[in-house]
């Protein structure tokens, strides 16, 4: 290579290089670079973003879950009280129910004792009734004879025995 | 989009070998095919072949613009523009008639010029048989011409304006990248990236600097690499370009260095005070060294790929044996596969080490 005149490229590479720059610098590199620079934020954002909305998704889920577990514990509890109170209800309705038989019964039992007494003591005045009905016939029939009242007054004396 | 830009390079790939034959030219006269270079040659018997002077030409700079396609092969004169002792002097190429031997003196501005190989300089001052590198400042004027090279730049240039522009405009539409941008936005995004982990927090203000050396040096690259017109040229393997890009991060890595930069520099800490002025020297020298291994690193990687290349194929017209160019076709493609890798990757290093540097001046101390 012969360099026999470098002032000739050493001026025009000056020259165009520095106009070239100045011109690709306005006219390229800065509206270049800047739509670069934007669509990359513009990238790094819609990531962080959806990131963010990954996240919460996650947070909502866990709370969901949590309302659920809240309300499964809830129904349990619900459950529990209203067997509690299902029970409690039916030993309840079960001792009135009993007592109530149980009144029921004595007093029945007092009226079928009553009953009983006021039958008894019917069924005593008419034995009563009907004994000295039958001893007044029996009397009169074995006193009309003499010596069968005489026989008779023995008997009745020898009978009673004193203690 | 992929596909089709790997299909592009497999095209320049099969195209290179005769492209590159045709790119022997002789005082501006362009020979088409193998088998006329031999004749010419045969005719021409005293003077044999020579593919250093081939090559030296394709690497170096010219005032002509041979512009060269598979069949189409034609010269465009592009302007001449000197600064004289009488001033600005402007002309077309086109008055040396292609000469580069000293033998057509054009009068301009009351000043006599001729041309010895790309150099011109005053005829009243310079001899016939002069070597050209051996000229003084005073024997020449300062050439300001639009060479091969700077059209070629500004073409670069350009094509990277529209790429980007393109890359800008389908934003408007959809905040997602398609097209072009698809390509274009993961190195985008990966100088951004690399910045930002080597320079830390201030590193914004150096992105669109980086971004800019980055992309003119991958298209300087790969358009080099293309090798048809108006590409093929060889922008970042002249020292020249280097050098302008390695000045401008030296010129940005200073500007911005912090008082810790420059306490690291001039006063080193931990080190005994004995040896603080001896690695101070060490260290402001190495302000130096830094830019200009990015200078040479760039500059000499591409111009050995360009050499290696056009050598393989130069071997093809010293060899003239049938076997030669299945050998060097074969080597040639292989150095171009590799010399894709080598476009990418030094337009990188050239980044990160900028960054690198970059990221030394504006860092505060975290030892």
């Amino acid at each position: 290579m012969n360099l026999l005149h470098p002032e000739t490229l050493v001026f025009w590479t000056t020259l165009f290089f520095l106009l070239f720059l100045f011109l690709f610098i306005k006219l390229a590199w800065k509206p270049i670079l800047k739509t670069i620079k934007e669509r990359e934020k513009s990238i790094e954002d819609a990531l962080l973003e959806a990131d963010k909305a990954r996240e919460e998704m996650a947070k909502l889920k866990a709370d969901n879950q949590k309302i659920l577990n809240e309300a499964r514990a809830q129904r349990d509890e619900m459950l529990k009280e209203a067997k509690l109170l299902k029970e409690q209800i039916i030993n309840k309705a079960r001792e009135e129910a009993q007592a109530e038989a149980g009144k029921e019964i004595a007093k029945a039992k007092q009226v079928i004792q009553s009953e009983k007494q006021a039958a008894i003591k019917e069924l005593k005045n008419q034995v009563s009734e009907l004994s000295i009905n039958i001893a007044e016939k029996v009397l009169a029939e074995e006193l009309k004879d003499k010596n069968e009242q005489i026989k008779q007054v023995e008997k009745l004396i020898s009978d009673i025995k004193f203690n | 989009m992929n596909y089709r830009f790997f299909t592009y390079i497999f095209i320049s790939l099969f195209l290179a070998s005769f492209n590159l034959s045709a790119q022997t030219e002789h005082n501006g006269e362009a020979i088409h095919h193998e088998e006329q270079a031999a004749v010419h040659e045969e005719s021409d018997g005293d003077k044999p072949y020579d593919p250093t002077e081939l090559i030296n030409h394709h690497l170096s700079d010219s005032h002509d613009y041979a512009f060269e396609l598979p069949f189409i092969h034609k010269t465009f004169h592009l302007p001449i523009i000197l600064w004289t002792k009488n001033g600005l002097t402007i002309f077309s190429s086109g008055e040396f008639q292609g000469d580069e031997h000293g033998e057509v003196i054009v009068e301009k501005n009351g000043q006599k010029f001729k041309r010895i190989h790309d150099l011109i300089v005053y005829a009243d001052k310079v001899g016939e048989h002069v070597d050209p590198n051996e000229v003084t400042l005073d024997q020449r004027p300062l050439d300001f011409s639009i060479t091969k090279n700077v059209f070629s730049m500004l073409l670069t240039f350009l094509i990277l304006l529209v790429v980007l522009l393109y890359t800008k405009k389908s934003y408007d539409k959809n905040k997602v990248p398609r097209g072009i941008a698809s390509f274009i936005e993961p190195l985008i995004v990966f100088i951004r990236d690399m910045a930002k982990e080597n320079i830390g927090p201030k590193y914004e203000k150096f992105v669109p600097f980086l971004l800019t050396v980055f992309f003119f040096i991958l298209f300087a690259n790969l358009f080099g690499l293309i090798p048809f017109s108006p590409f093929g040229y060889n922008l970042t393997g002249n020292i020249a370009v280097t050098f302008v890009l390695a000045v401008i991060v030296f010129i940005i890595t200073n500007v911005n260095g912090n008082k810790s930069y420059w306490t690291h520099i001039l006063w080193p800490p931990g080190v005994p005070v004995i040896l603080k002025p001896f690695i101070a020297l060490i260290e402001i020298l190495s302000i130096f060294t830094k830019p200009f291994a990015l200078m040479i690193r760039l500059f000499a990687n591409i111009l050995a790929g360009h050499t290696i290349i056009l050598t393989f194929v130069t071997l093809i017209f010293v060899f003239k044996n049938w076997g030669v160019p299945f050998a060097s076709g074969f080597a040639t493609i292989f150095m171009y596969i590799s010399e894709l890798l080598v476009a990418f990757l030094q337009a990188y290093v050239f980044t990160l080490l900028s960054a690198i540097y970059f990221g030394m001046a504006v860092k505060e101390e975290a030892h």
